[in-house]
């Protein structure tokens, strides 16, 4: 498969063949070695001008993709817009033109509107990398949680994979939810109904209304965050309950039949979704999904800067 | 509005006469004198020529009574970089209809005789297709005081409607029910339960799941078609139920309708030839509300066409500027431009594959509206209005909105070809529009 096989821009998982979704992870395999160097840095993209846009708060996975841009050499620049472009009194057509006046080559943008990555992709040049957009997707997440369970059990095919928690208002879930099917595993979600979309029992996945079943049946979680900001709505009647009903605690995982990878995107509401001693827990690659980050951004910079993954391994100089 | 104080002749000559009013359909003339219909049926050979005669080849057209949308957004006062009445009323005409009905969510709202009493000036400059004003149901459209529904429909206005808004409360709705029926007028309501609608962008279901987009629940429009439909058989008054979109709408209006409650229905040309799926793409020219909806839905609607339990088709004409549509799917605002496609979408998704005859189609886009609404027009009886259509049912045409009359561009149907034109709208014996002319 070639490089421009993953297309100019990398908007979802949704899009993505298994076949494209596997050589982003193949290619990301040599680029996590160079994190582990004392120079963690290699020429690949130098001279490439990339802006990370960000109209959302995000230090996690914005320090992250930095990493990646900079390990590869790239001059970076970031822009982070408080609220949305519009209340700014410019428009995000508007913000597209004048990145692309500025020659740039890659976009990296985070926005709290589903769709907004696409928006953008379909009105300039540059290569588009979608960080997180609305509650639509969130891929480069989706792909390194992939990363992850691929390293833990080798393959994917008929893994038993439960996302839990807030599916409705999450990104993240529709990026792993894609990713995972489209690897041959078996997708459960679980949580309150009213956190859960109407028609997610069309999606293909097995629907847990009690996170003990999820358990049982599941091989690893991917505990999602209960987004507090929205709590106010009334989704759940308070984060006491939430916590006593659908939290991973570890009496609860005590009682699984087998050991359970425990995943979770960050950050964390520690003692709501889960348990401080899950989340420190011997089950945990929370913190392994954190490092693999880097190399799968690294990977996606790469290929879609025109890269040859047969050449993934030279390219780290 | 066309002039018809001028003596005057038009004689649509040769074409297929169609008024499911009178049961006429037949090859044959329409004569109009002094802004009347003198005559519709048979050929009338040789026509005394006693004043200005204007003929028009009608051969291989259908004439019918002028085409009338009881619900469109014209924009004027307030946004007039977006439409006026004018430039509105002449993509009516282009479209086939010889009078449309503005909604009164412009800026300032028309909650007053003198808003109405503005509206029919313009729409009078305008020499185009007729515009009726619809009065707010409440001040300022905001759901809490009524407007003064006598002063307005003294003015000109035909009825009243918070279109744009849901009259969310109860009380407010069933108190405009009973006062409106000491004018006979419609209240004509936008159907949705706020709560429910809160935030949403398309409708709720698998695409919205797909795409991270709120949904709105067909729920929402339900809760509030029983609710008015309740409250009309309590109150006795006529409520007319705008854009309806889901197949349990139908449902209920068609139970409401056996009971012999006073509900009348319309539905949009988008609701029955597309779904959500054009929302694919984050496409925001599909964006509007009540939303595009299921396949199941659509053909729900066609059957309630049909079958007349949805009374008549109504455009929900509403244009944006481009700039405001160019933007993130949830910030976009809701709306398309309907003027001119509506004819050529329903022959291409309801006539064409045989769901529909054209007097049906005749009826839903004219005889019913008039009915519906108590407005003059909608038959080519001897001595009614001289609102006539002209229109090739086979014309097959591919929307350019750059074209359009209208200033809106925001129009799904960009780029398709489908079948069915106004090829001349003529409104109080005054030829306002044709095709090509």
């Amino acid at each position: 498969m070639s490089a421009a096989a993953i297309g100019k821009d990398l908007l979802g998982l949704a899009h993505l063949s298994a076949e494209q979704i596997t050589l982003i992870l193949d290619t990301a395999v040599p680029f996590k070695e160079i994190s582990e160097r004392a120079i963690k840095k290699v020429p690949t993209l130098r001279g490439m001008t990339i802006v990370n846009l960000f109209f959302e708060a995000s230090t996690r996975t914005r320090i992250s993709f930095e990493f990646a841009e900079k390990r590869l050499s790239a001059d970076t620049v970031n822009v982070a817009v408080s609220g949305s472009s519009v209340s700014k009194g410019e428009t995000l057509v508007d913000t597209a033109r004048n990145l692309e006046a500025m020659k740039i080559d890659m976009v990296v943008i985070r926005h709290p509107s589903s769709g907004a990555a696409r928006f953008l992709a379909d009105r300039i040049q540059s290569n588009v990398i979608n960080a997180g957009d609305g509650t639509h997707e969130h891929p480069t997440q989706g792909l390194l949680d992939l990363l992850t369970l691929r390293e833990r059990f080798g393959s994917l095919t008929g893994l038993r994979v439960c996302l839990c928690g807030d599916v409705l208002h999450s990104r993240v879930a529709r990026s792993n939810l894609w990713g995972l099917q489209k690897l041959g595993a078996e997708v459960g979600v679980c949580g309150p109904r009213s956190l859960l979309p109407n028609a997610i029992d069309e999606l293909g996945v097995r629907v847990f209304s009690r996170i003990e079943e999820a358990i049982e049946w599941a091989q690893a979680l991917n505990i999602l965050r209960l987004q507090l900001e929205r709590m106010q709505a009334g989704y759940i009647p308070s984060l006491r309950e939430y916590n006593r009903v659908f939290g991973v605690t570890r009496e609860r995982l005590d009682r699984a039949p087998r050991d359970i990878v425990i995943m979770h995107p960050g950050p964390m509401n520690r003692g709501v979704e889960i348990d401080s001693d899950v989340a420190d827990g011997p089950h945990s690659v929370i913190l392994e999904q954190v490092t693999n980050g880097v190399a799968v951004r690294m990977a996606v910079l790469y290929l879609l800067a025109g890269g040859r993954p047969e050449l993934a391994e030279a390219a780290k100089g | 509005m066309a002039d018809t104080s001028a003596t005057s002749l038009v004689l649509l000559r040769g074409g297929r006469v169609l008024d499911p009013s009178t049961g006429l359909d037949e090859v044959g003339d329409v004569l109009l004198r002094d802004g009347k219909v003198e005559h519709a049926g048979a050929p009338l050979g040789e026509v005394r020529r006693d004043g200005d005669l204007t003929e028009v080849d009608c051969r291989g057209l259908v004439v019918s009574p002028g085409f009338i949308d009881v619900h469109c957004h014209l924009r004027e006062p307030g946004r007039e970089d977006v439409e006026t009445i004018a430039t509105g009323a002449r993509a009516a005409a282009a479209g086939g209809f010889t009078a449309v009905c503005a909604m009164p969510n412009t800026a300032p709202v028309t909650d007053n005789q003198a808003a109405v009493g503005f509206i029919i000036r313009q729409a009078q400059l305008a020499r185009a297709a007729r515009v009726y004003p619809i009065g707010a149901i409440s001040v300022g459209q905001r759901g809490e005081a009524l407007a003064e529904f006598g002063e307005m429909i003294g003015a000109g206005a035909v009825a009243v409607s918070d279109d744009g808004k849901p009259v969310a409360s109860a009380q407010l709705m069933r108190t405009a029910l009973e006062y409106a029926r000491a004018f006979n007028i419609p209240v004509a309501d936008h159907c949705e339960e706020p709560t429910l609608a809160h935030g949403g962008a398309m409708n709720e279901g698998i695409v919205s799941a797909r795409l991270g987009l709120k949904g709105i629940p067909d729920e929402a429009e339900e809760i509030m078609v029983i609710r008015d439909i309740l409250l009309s058989r309590r109150t006795g008054g006529h409520v007319h139920l705008c854009h309806m979109s889901t197949k349990g709408s139908v449902e209920l209006i068609r139970w409401g309708k056996e009971r012999g409650i006073r509900v009348t229905a319309e539905v949009c040309p988008h609701h029955i030839s597309l779904t959500e799926d054009a929302v694919e793409g984050y496409n925001t020219n599909a964006k509007m509300n009540p939303p595009l909806r299921t396949a199941a839905d659509v053909a729900a609607l066609q059957e309630a066409v049909k079958d007349g339990t949805i009374d008549l088709v109504a455009t929900d004409h509403a244009p944006h500027h481009y700039d405001e549509k160019e933007r993130e799917f949830s910030d976009a605002p809701n709306g398309i431009v309907g003027l001119e496609t509506a004819l050529a979408v329903l022959v291409t998704h309801l006539v064409a594959p045989g769901i529909i005859s054209y007097a049906t189609l005749v009826d839903r886009m004219s005889c019913s509206p008039a009915r519906v609404f108590g407005l003059q027009g909608g038959t080519l009886r001897k001595g009614s209005v001289g609102d006539v259509t002209v229109f090739d049912p086979a014309a097959s045409w591919t929307v350019d909105p750059a074209s359009f009359q209208t200033k809106g561009r925001n129009s799904p149907y960009s780029g398709m070809t489908l079948t069915g034109r106004a090829k001349c709208t003529v409104v109080g014996g005054q030829i306002v529009y044709r095709q090509n002319a």
